[in-house]
């Protein structure tokens, strides 16, 4: 599937719902806002450890969003990951909203390229979730889950653990990723909000490979678990 | 304080005697009270330049609206002024006459001015597309209309966020008959909010993050607080609503003094503003709410506040320690300082997170303490629309009430606990039916505002001990225990002065993601203090003016039954930062339509966990506070969180009106335009 295009769909069925509405009798209810943020930018403490950042922006209005997520990491030339993630953005209930795009994983090579179906939203108890369908070219297939919390310490000293898991439909041998569960993840991050735009962090992240993912790492001679402790910062505006 | 508003004035009573009584009521309570209060000689460096209003009289009036750099915090920042002032001068103007007012639009966008709570034809409202253009860049607009009342209003610009960042000034309207409120001398209070931010901003960062500004939320440290002090099961209990809700306890105020510094007629709280009176004068407080987002608490301490207007009309005077004033309220007060005495006039936010102050004394040197704020309130149960923890219902038998339909925002609440509500058993001996609010089904009249026990449907509720006979109780006044078997026939609808009767509905267009929260027990917002004030008389035994105080000053204008009713629920999702009315937007709904002569009543049903303050232009808002004879007049009613209020309309002024939450970033979304005709 032609990635340039499909950009151009959604940007066309964004621009198409979109209603430009006029200020009246006071402010306008629904302007055009968008919002980008730098979730993760940090770097391993060992000098040996990736350099790692997570981002997301969107643009649009209330109900109608376009919505844009990139994560990578670079340790070396060698040891790269990149993936962005172009979607559509909608709310389905008070919480939650669906999102449906593209995703591209630029590295490692061979890329990607998968369709998105997914759910987006905070469930009770305040849990940030975002959780996702890829289906990809020859019949692949993925699945991600996220959860994320933020406890407050102080009003502007927050500590935020989350987990990931991901997982796959079959092996996909040339970039190391075996079928079913393929990794899970979990991260503690104290951050500082020094204003509410900027908070730098300190954290420990904690990756496990498992099942084929992690077999396929072994006969590579990699790790299949890595702890590392981080700095970072956080922003958005 | 009961005995105030017990007695009824006669408004043929002259105004000498209406006088002696409240005089000497005030008189005796400022006596006792004023000695709590110690004046100090005021520092020498603090309070150089107290600004005080300026003030415009006549018959004709030009104005200009024109950018100004102003600075409240150490910082400079642009402003839209009115003649260079802000806030702008005040007007004052007297009854029956024709007032002209040449508005001349100085800014590079369109402007307006709205004449806040005056009765005017329609196309002299000043809102911007109903039957006005606007005032364009360059050009001048001439007002023109007769005044044909009296008492304190405001106006503002209704312009894009204009309001928000300096244009607005207050009107005092002399009466053409001699004022039935003595006093010796006025002053107008403007209350307002000033940010450096632009507003446009302040809205853009609420809809990224609707708790920007706030930093009161609950943290692990007040969570082991809690537990240390109610143990780790009531704590989870108490806290797994809001969790599950996705909702915050804390959330009182949009925006906060994180951003905004309050100002008192233009004077930030460093400086102040100071008033001087002079030995037993009598003095009139004439308090405006030209706040963008803020509502705020008002205290004297020391002094008893008699509180003599609302929304510019007289009222039978209430005798009180501190009164909420909402968006766009306007209450006037007289008070009887001693000489040689300094009072602070203290305004603190509803959230807490800022006040701003006024010296009132007879000595320019002296300064009074400022007291420090109150607690900070929290939400409760009951603000979401359910009453239950605090129901104190040991006496009744509610074996067969369902429970289902008190559920809020179905679906969005699973696992709602109950466990903690206290409903006795199976007898009910004195049950106490003044404190109950059933509103609901076939009870018409009844008025229970102390309790909130949701919309109708109480199969199996013990009746049988209430002394009521059975099925008709239309009409019905349980807080008198009096029936009106002559009114009682009014069927459907509740009697005018008592509210609604009808059952809470939420309509299909309250459901979808543009609306997080639904009160399906709305309980009655009439004695309710409101959040943060209810706790006062008990603490610190302190009156707090409700609106259940309110009675009219003159008889009922329009002594009509309601022919219909309007039910309207305010409603928004915070955390999306969206607001409306019946869940649909003002850009996507229909008017409102009302018949031109039609007497009807309009309830508002409030959704949200915010207070409300909702502005009808063009008509009064006849609050229904329990005096059918006296019903009160209003331009701007507070809905409290989670509650209901009722007020009749008689649709006496044909064209296009504005009806909106005065919250300015409420209003784009939380509004409706009414068409009379």
């Amino acid at each position: 599937m032609n990635k340039t295009n499909l950009m151009a769909l959604g940007l066309l069925s964004l621009s198409a719902t979109l209603t430009s509405s006029a200020v009246f009798a006071g402010g306008n209810d629904d302007p055009l806002l968008t919002k980008v943020m730098l979730d993760q930018f940090e770097k391993g403490v060992d000098p040996q450890d990736p350099t790692q950042f997570s981002a997301q922006a969107w643009l649009g209005y209330d109900l109608n969003k376009l919505w844009l997520k990139t994560e990578g990491e670079y340790s070396n030339s060698d040891k790269q990951d990149l993936e962005i993630q172009a979607l559509y953005s909608k709310p389905i209930a008070p919480y939650w909203d669906v999102q449906f795009g593209i995703k591209t994983d630029i590295k490692p090579t061979p890329n990607r390229n998968w369709a998105v179906i997914g759910v987006q939203g905070l469930a009770p108890y305040f849990f940030d979730i975002d959780a996702a369908l890829f289906i990809g070219e020859q019949g692949r297939t993925a699945m991600r889950v996220s959860a994320e919390y933020e406890l407050l310490i102080t009003q502007k000293l927050i500590l935020t653990p989350e987990v990931e898991v991901n997982l796959f439909g079959k092996d996909d041998a040339e970039l190391g990723i075996g079928s079913g569960l393929s990794d899970v993840s979990a991260g503690l991050r104290l951050r500082y909000e020094i204003v509410r735009e900027f908070a730098p962090y300190i954290g420990v992240d904690w990756r496990q490979k498992l099942g084929n993912t992690a077999d396929y790492a072994r006969s590579e001679g990699e790790d299949t678990q890595e702890t590392q402790f981080v700095i970072g910062f956080s922003a958005w505006f | 304080m009961k005995s105030q508003y017990m007695i009824k004035p006669m408004i043929q009573t002259t105004n000498s005697e209406l006088n002696n009584s409240r005089r000497r009521f005030v008189f005796g309570a400022s006596a006792m009270l004023a000695l709590m209060s110690i004046p100090f000689p005021k520092n020498a460096v603090a309070n150089a330049l107290s600004q005080s209003l300026s003030q415009l009289s006549g018959k004709v009036f030009d104005l200009s609206i024109d950018y100004k750099m102003v600075n409240f915090t150490g910082k400079s920042a642009r402003a839209t002024v009115v003649n260079q002032l802000l806030p702008a001068p005040l007007l004052r103007w007297k009854e029956g006459e024709t007032v002209t007012l040449r508005v001349k639009n100085n800014l590079d966008h369109d402007s307006s001015i709205h004449w806040h709570g005056i009765i005017l034809p329609t196309e002299m409202d000043g809102v911007p597309g109903f039957s006005f253009d606007g005032i364009k860049p360059g050009e001048t607009f001439e007002y023109q209309f007769t005044v044909q009342q009296s008492g304190t209003y405001w106006y503002h610009s209704h312009s894009g966020y204009q309001e928000q960042i300096g244009l607005f000034g207050a009107i005092v309207i002399d009466p053409a008959t001699p004022d039935p409120v003595i006093y010796d001398r006025d002053y107008v209070i403007m209350l307002s909010d000033w940010s450096d931010e632009a507003p446009e901003n302040i809205y853009a960062k609420l809809k990224k993050q609707a708790d920007y500004y706030n930093y009161r939320e609950r943290t692990v440290m007040d969570f082991f607080s809690d537990v240390d002090k109610n143990g780790l099961a009531n704590t989870w209990n108490a806290r797994s609503m809001w969790n599950n809700a996705r909702m915050s306890d804390s959330d009182i105020s949009d925006v906060t003094g994180s951003t905004y510094t309050y100002l008192m007629n233009g004077n930030p709280p460093q400086q102040g503003w100071q008033g001087l009176f002079k030995q037993g004068e009598k003095v009139r407080l004439r308090f405006i709410n030209s706040s963008a987002m803020t509502i705020f608490d008002v205290r004297i301490p020391g002094l008893k506040m008699s509180v003599v207007a609302s929304d510019g009309q007289n009222i039978q005077p209430v005798s009180v320690d501190e009164f909420r004033i909402g968006v766009a309220e306007t209450y006037d007060v007289v008070i009887e300082p001693e000489v040689d005495n300094a009072y602070c006039i203290f305004a603190q936010s509803i959230d807490r997170t800022g006040f701003t102050v006024g010296n009132l004394t007879s000595d320019a040197s002296l300064h009074a303490p400022i007291p420090p704020m109150d607690p900070r309130p929290v939400l409760g149960h009951s603000d979401m629309g359910m009453d239950m923890s605090g129901m104190d219902m040991s006496g009744m038998d509610m074996s067969g009430m369902d429970h289902s339909k008190m559920a809020m925002g179905a679906g969005d609440m699973p696992s709602m606990d109950h466990s903690k509500m206290d409903m006795g058993g199976g007898d009910m001996p004195s049950m106490d039916h003044s404190k109950m609010a059933m509103g609901g089904g076939d009870m018409p009249g009844m008025d229970h505002s102390k309790m909130a026990m949701g919309g109708g449907d109480m199969p199996g509720m013990g009746h049988s001990k209430m002394a009521m006979g059975g099925g008709d109780m239309s009409g019905m006044d349980h807080s008198k225990m009096a029936m009106d078997a002559a009114k009682a026939t009014v069927s459907g609808l509740g009697l005018a002065g008592f509210g609604s009767n009808n059952e809470i509905k939420h309509i299909d267009t309250e459901f979808g993601p543009q609306v997080d929260m639904r009160a399906d027990a709305p309980k009655s917002g009439l004695h309710d203090p409101g959040i943060g004030l209810r706790d006062h008389q008990q603490q610190f035994n302190r009156k707090v003016l409700t609106y259940g105080d309110i009675k009219g000053l003159h008889p009922t204008y329009d002594t009509r039954q309601p022919s219909r009713e309007i039910q309207l629920h305010l409603t928004g999702n915070m955390n999306r930062y969206m607001w409306s009315v019946n869940g649909v937007k003002f850009m996507d709904a229909a008017p409102l339509e009302f018949v031109y002569g039609e007497r009807l009543r309009i309830t508002l049903v409030n959704d949200t966990m915010m207070t409300h303050p909702m502005h009808l232009h063009g008509m009064w808002s006849e609050l229904e506070t329990g005096d059918a004879d006296f019903i009160p007049r209003k331009h701007t009613v507070l809905v409290q969180p989670g509650s209901k209020i009722s007020y009749l309309v008689t649709a006496d002024a044909k064209g296009q009106w504005a009806y909106h939450c005065h919250l300015l970033f409420h209003m784009p979304g939380m509004f409706r335009k009414v068409v009379v005709k």
